[in-house]
């Protein structure tokens, strides 16, 4: 599962659930107004009961899901005992990204690849993006601290670099264009950690 | 009556301010204020619209980042805030039937708050500060990029709100644990029990045990117990953005006087907990807890009904309590030097509560208001459940990105932005608070107005609700397609999404004039400005007698 097939899920899902919630809504308003026919309810302490045991499920069950079917929640969990096929340390100073090598950097696809990104000054971010702008990853780089995120990339590419995080208004666009091409082989083992 | 006239005088003759309470008139000022703060923070909201569709010409970088610094602030404190305190304010001595503890300290706290929203929107206006509400350190003392004027009047302009919020504390629970002269004592402890839920917890649990309720008539009421748990995190929080603001001015003082001391000695990740920790407290203690306190009083008011299975929201406010001083760590679940057991305890697990403990006031206030049909589809209805939808769309929002998987490609996108927050606060709690100026509106004004038009009314729901609802569907859908929500985009990337967000804002920004416009033909000039003269009612009094009798009528 790649981040695109995850957010299409979510796209799917929330749109569902938002019509959903907005008709019931609407339903209830309507109904609210008319007189019932008997004022007998179904509304007891059992059906509370049962509705707070759903949403129990729901809160609980979503990261069960998240966990079993986006692979990058385990790789995190597990990134201690997960030995990178390669290391890139990225250095982010007065608003610039130093990456290691002269870009585009080659990655090959099914490679575990750990970015440790460290700031010499300010809080950023660290995104991989898409030519279509949809985002691969990102996360904070937080000064004087690692901050160590492992991929294992499964489609082919060029990606651009930029900082998710607000740096000041110098940090505003924060971009390193074609930063990362991944070169997908066919014989490529894939599933890290597993 | 020509519309100049009506504007003056209002509608009807307007409101007669002679007639108000010090209590009722210092409610209508915080109420006042709070809305003229939305219609800042609605045109600010505007123009950075405007900016994300196409960069404004006029508008630099280094501006448009001081303008989305003010906007939550002015949005937050100096609107919400101010509202949700004057409400309150004015409900904790009403709905205990005695007077409030002081009247000057209400007067003190909206003139403060007052003051302190400004000059934080100056620092802004004029030096460009723009460290955002987040304040990630050690970006506040980067004066490489901000002037250390505008640091300073910033961070006096944050103190002042907090103080402000203080004072407002310093009442409310004063209120809550003062005799007044004359009337008999009452023991602290079954108040504390019934301020922090635990008699309705102890109710349960006798329940389950067949024994006795605690407490057959608690000696509080549910909307005061909400208020007072929400007051618990204000509070908290008001000490940890006042710690933040003392170590920015102590880092703005050792760069004036050279002392030398490197930024980096703070650590940057511990200082995002702490700030986080406090933070949030104003999203689940205030947001939250609040507004389910404010959904009960409103479903007990509309209905006449005591509220559904009251002892389980009772203990709720309790559980509350828990869960918002432990569900920080879903703001850092990005930041990778964070322990793992937190993101997935607190961040995770704890922040899976919110959805229960706001699913259950969801649950609650519906089945007293369906219990009690039919009702009349009055505005404080309407409104309520605009603001009850609000919630059910922005909360599962914010469970799905307080997750590990989620976060990795939601965090800082325009999708937590607007699906999450703003869904929340213009849907969910702003329509909430309509619905109580709407039910309280006749209470506060001794019933002397009559409202100039319930078309507008009608106007101000339908756009509002339309445009709060389609702005975030908008930005969320931009968000989870990669739009950062921090980030300025020059070349129309996200064009699709931000034209109608852009709409949608607009039709918010028209929702806010209708209602301003309807607000004061009903009232006038002339009663808004005597809202602000002294009272020549006793300061004891909280609604005069009259109005109580037609109140009640």
């Amino acid at each position: 599962m790649t981040s695109t097939d995850v957010l299409w899920a979510l796209k799917i899902v929330y749109t569902i659930y938002a019509f959903s919630i907005i008709s019931f809504v609407g339903w209830f308003a309507y109904r609210i107004t008319k007189k019932p026919e008997s004022y007998k309810t179904w509304l007891t302490p059992k059906v509370f009961y049962t509705y707070l045991a759903i949403l129990v499920m729901i809160g609980v069950g979503i990261h069960i899901l998240t966990y079993n079917k986006i692979p990058w929640v385990a790789w995190e969990l597990k990134r201690h005992k997960i030995k990178p096929d390669r290391v890139f340390n990225i250095t982010v100073e007065n608003h610039q990204f130093i990456l290691p090598e002269e870009t585009p950097i080659t990655i090959k696809c099914g490679e575990v690849v750990k970015f440790n990104v460290v700031s010499r000054d300010l809080t950023y971010g660290f995104g991989l993006f898409r030519p279509d702008n949809t985002m691969v990853f990102q996360m904070q780089v937080v000064p004087g601290h690692n901050n160590e995120l492992l991929w294992q990339f499964h489609e082919e590419g060029t990606f651009y670099v930029l900082s998710t995080e607000y740096s000041g208004p110098k940090g505003a666009r924060m971009k390193v264009p074609d930063a990362f091409k991944v070169v997908c082989n066919k014989n490529v083992s894939m599933g890290v950690g597993k | 009556m020509n519309i100049k006239e009506l504007l003056i005088n209002g509608n009807n003759g307007g409101l007669d301010h002679s007639g108000l309470s010090p209590l009722q008139k210092v409610t209508l000022r915080f109420v006042v204020i709070g809305l003229i703060f939305y219609g800042v923070a609605a045109i600010e909201g505007m123009i950075m619209r405007v900016h994300e569709i196409k960069p404004v010409p006029l508008l630099s970088d280094e501006h448009f980042f001081a303008i989305m610094t003010a906007h939550p602030i002015v949005g937050i404190f100096g609107s919400t805030y101010l509202i949700v305190f004057g409400a309150f304010t004015f409900l904790v001595p009403y709905l205990m039937k005695k007077p409030v503890f002081s009247i000057k300290i209400a007067n003190f706290t909206w003139g403060i708050m007052t003051l302190g929203t400004v000059l934080v929107w100056l620092s802004g206006f004029i030096y460009h500060y723009a460290p955002l509400y987040t304040i990630y350190w050690p970006l506040p003392v980067d004066f490489s990029q901000f002037h250390i004027a505008g640091g300073i009047i910033f961070v006096i302009g944050v103190a002042l709100i907090m103080i402000g919020t203080l004072a407002f504390i310093v009442n409310t629970y004063a209120t809550v644990f003062y005799t007044p002269k004359g009337q008999k004592k009452q023991p602290i402890k079954p108040l504390l029990m019934s301020a922090f839920g635990i008699d309705g917890l102890l109710n349960i649990i006798n329940k389950i045990r067949g024994k006795e309720p605690y407490a057959k008539e608690p000696p509080l009421s549910l909307p005061i117990v909400a208020i007072f748990r929400g007051t618990v995190d204000t509070f908290l929080d008001a000490l940890v953005i006042l710690t933040a603001g003392l170590l920015i001015l102590f880092f703005i003082f050792n760069n004036l006087f050279q002392w030398g001391l490197h930024y980096h000695s703070v650590d940057a990740l511990l200082y995002k907990n702490i700030f986080w920790w406090g933070l949030d407290l104003i999203a689940d203690g205030l947001v939250l807890i609040y507004v389910a306190g404010t959904w009960y009083l409103l479903a007990m008011l509309i209905t006449g009904r005591n509220l559904f299975m009251q002892n389980i929201a009772r203990a709720a406010l309790l559980l509350e309590l828990i869960v918002s001083w432990a569900v920080w760590s879903h703001h850092l679940l990005s930041d990778q030097p964070q322990p793992e057991i937190m993101k997935l305890a607190s961040g995770e697990m704890i922040t899976a509560f919110e959805l229960i403990t706001q699913g259950l006031a969801f649950f609650i206030t519906l089945t007293t208001l369906w219990l009690a049909r039919p009702l009349k589809m009055s505005n404080e209805l309407k409104f309520l459940l605009g603001g009850l939808l609000g919630f059910a769309l922005a909360v599962p929002a914010g469970i799905i990105q307080a997750d590990l998987g989620m976060n990795r490609l939601l965090h800082n996108t325009q999708w937590v932005a607007g699906a999450h927050f703003h869904v929340a606060i213009l849907v969910g709690l702003t329509m909430t608070l309509y619905s109580a100026i709407y039910i309280l509106l006749p209470i506060l004004t001794n019933n002397s107005v009559k409202l100039f038009s319930q078309r507008l009314a009608n106007w101000h729901f339908w756009l509002h609700l339309i445009g709060g609802i389609g702005m975030g569907a908008f930005m969320g859908m931009a968000g989870i397609d990669g739009m950062l929500r921090r980030h300025v985009y020059t070349e129309g990337e996200f064009m699709l999404y931000m034209i109608p967000a852009g709409i949608c804002g607009a039709m918010l920004l028209a929702a806010w004039v209708i209602f301003m416009f309807n607000i004061i033909a009903t009232i006038g000039i002339k009663g808004l400005i005597g809202i602000f003269k002294p009272s020549k009612i006793d300061k004891e009094v909280i609604v005069p007698q009259p109005a109580t009798a037609m109140q009640k009528g």
